[in-house]
């Protein structure tokens, strides 16, 4: 090894180490955005280093410089767009895309490295044919589940499962394929045969995430996030390039833990998500009347006043608040409601949106002080000392059925929302949430139904506060 | 096994205990930035582009190193924007809302009318 080339890897190491601090950095919403700048840092320091490396090697062609520079300022330029226009409603679309090319880039750099190899002297070492196996594998299907994940979110392709007779079957067939084709190039390499692994795991990335319900989307994309870190990792081991293995597998410990966590919160196992289950997407039940009884609806005069004459109000947003665009809106009830001397919290699940922590940049959007958002463990305790719990927009994370065998939900981690004095549910109509079940909260004696959209029916609240309370 | 393949399986190991060590400390308030923070590492990907941009000689090559560019620069450049954009909005204490007070009496002006 040239004294150059140890250099630059012992810059890449310095690189790698700033993202891990950055990452650390994470663990407070006080440092974070200095963990964001140092990670940022860490980037900067490898492209450089690596441009450094480029021309120092000097065996770049000018079509190679046309081709980097260019592809560089246009990705760099949507990347940018997006980043920039967002809605944070979309995050999960965006963060799904970032996978998806991602996963894609990576599988592409094994794949030009194979052609390489193939077309040299000496061949290509089995090794390095096992690691681009698996990156061209992983990475691919991340691609094309990841742009299906994200079509699903957007609404582009329906979010309930699509599935179909035998499609089990297909799904095996595929991965026999890819798996039969891998096998085959590692004891005679042929380029042909890549080309189908790719396609078999291009086509399996589509039938995998097809028949995954809109509410098992946190799961999804943690997942494939979880694959992309592996799949740049891969081609580090492809490229032989430390600053790829290190952040690779920094991520797919990320998306590992996300994925466990997210499972947890829905008790649910990660096989029983992939094979598709009852994540039937948006149920849009809105004309299911209000007759069941011994629920008690209540007007938003009533709702106001309980409110407003509460010592402790915990709010629990549900992805309903989400969908109604309405998170300025209950900013605005919180606030209103602190400047009468009412204590405000919000608690909020895991699975409380369409991605890990996503109900928490919502409300952080909506101008919400983090210290006012509350981990499910953090709450739970507390909602036996709340006068009212405003429920908005939320169904089966707050469903008591869960604590008993037996039903849909039964062992998923709920919000212990029935704890409290006396409990207000924000919602349309009586219809079900994701798991099909009636939520015996609504028939507690101590719950009042107000049948309203969320948007408008914070604001009205919200007036009425004002008026009634002044 | 070659020894570059041993260290590099080594490396790899440790920095996902690293990994599992460090994140797991994030509270669940930061999962989105997280997440979205981890996008933006793996965009490191964008180092393999560029290499492999530097040995690309067959037009085969370029468009597999064009097409790799323009997804990292863009997983790189977007991932970072954004977690920069959603850790701006986290605040203590929320800072004097201009924009909702006066959608507030927008929406009480309407409803008078």
């Amino acid at each position: 090894m040239s004294g150059f080339s140890f250099a630059t890897q012992l810059i890449y190491v310095l690189a790698a180490s700033c993202f891990v601090l950055g990452l650390h950095l994470m663990n407070t919403p006080a440092t974070a955005r200095r963990g964001n700048q140092f990670s940022t840092a860490g980037m900067v320091i490898a492209i450089a280093t690596t441009l450094a490396l480029i021309a120092h090697a000097g065996l770049i062609s000018a079509t190679g410089w046309i081709v980097m520079l260019v592809g560089a300022l246009i990705g760099g330029g949507v990347g940018l767009y997006s980043a920039r226009t967002v809605q944070m409603t979309a995050m999960p679309q965006l963060v799904s895309m970032f996978n998806a090319v991602g996963g894609g880039a990576a599988a592409l750099v094994a794949v030009h490295d194979y052609i390489q190899l193939s077309g040299a002297v000496i061949g290509v070492p089995e090794s390095t044919t096992i690691t681009t196996l698996l990156d061209v594998i992983i990475g691919s299907v991340t691609f094309s589940g990841s742009i299906i994940a994200a079509g699903k979110l957007q609404g582009l392709i329906t979010s309930a499962p699509v599935t179909f007779r035998g499609a089990r079957v297909v799904n095996l067939l595929l991965a026999a394929i890819a798996v039969g084709a891998g096998g085959y190039v590692i004891s005679t390499p042929s380029l042909p045969a890549l080309w189908i692994v790719i396609v078999a795991a291009l086509a399996f990335g589509v039938s995998m995430v097809m028949p995954i319900g809109g509410a098992d989307m946190p799961v999804v994309i943690s997942l494939l996030n979880a694959f992309t870190g592996t799949a740049v990792a891969m081609a580090g081991f492809v490229i032989g390039n430390w600053a790829l293995i290190i952040a690779g597998a920094l991520v797919g410990a990320s998306g590992g833990i996300l994925t466990k966590l997210m499972a947890d919160a829905m008790n649910r196992s990660i096989a029983n998500i992939i094979v598709g289950g009852f994540g039937t997407g948006d149920s849009a039940v809105a004309a299911v009347a209000a007759a069941d009884a011994g629920v008690k609806a209540i007007a938003a005069d009533d709702a106001a006043i309980q409110l407003a004459y509460a010592s402790k109000v915990i709010i629990v947003p549900g992805y309903g608040l989400a969908a109604a665009q309405a998170q300025h809106e209950v900013a605005e009830l919180a606030d209103e409601l602190e400047s009468h001397g009412v204590d405000v919290s919000y608690a909020i699940h895991p699975v409380a949106g369409r991605m890990p922590g996503h109900m928490n940049v919502l409300l952080a959007e909506a101008n919400v002080p983090y210290p006012q958002l509350k981990e499910m463990d953090d709450v739970n305790p507390e909602f036996a000392r709340t006068d009212v719990a405003l429920v908005i927009g939320a169904n089966d994370v707050t469903n008591p059925a869960a604590r008993r065998p037996g039903t849909a939900i039964s062992g998923m981690p709920i919000l212990d929302v029935d704890q409290a004095k006396s409990i207000i549910v924000i919602k349309r109509s009586m219809g079900h949430g994701y798991a099909g079940i009636d939520n015996e909260l609504y028939a507690n004696p101590k719950t009042s139904m107000y049948f309203a959209d969320a948007k408008t029916a914070l604001a009205d609240l919200t007036s009425a506060v004002k008026t009634l309370v002044g | 096994m070659s020894t570059a393949l041993l260290t590099d399986l080594v490396i790899f190991v440790l920095s996902l205990w690293v990994g599992f060590e460090v994140i797991s400390k994030v509270p669940a308030t930061l999962h989105t930035p997280l997440m979205s923070a981890a996008n933006s590492i793996h965009g490191i990907v964008l180092v393999g582009a560029m290499l492999i941009a530097a040995t690309a000689n067959s037009w085969v090559g370029y468009v597999i190193a064009f097409v790799a560019a323009v997804f990292a620069s863009a997983n790189v450049v977007g991932g970072y924007v954004v977690t920069g954009r959603m850790l701006k909005m986290f605040r203590k204490r929320s800072t004097v809302p201009a924009a909702p007070a006066a959608t507030a009496v927008a929406s009480q002006d309407g409803r008078a009318s």
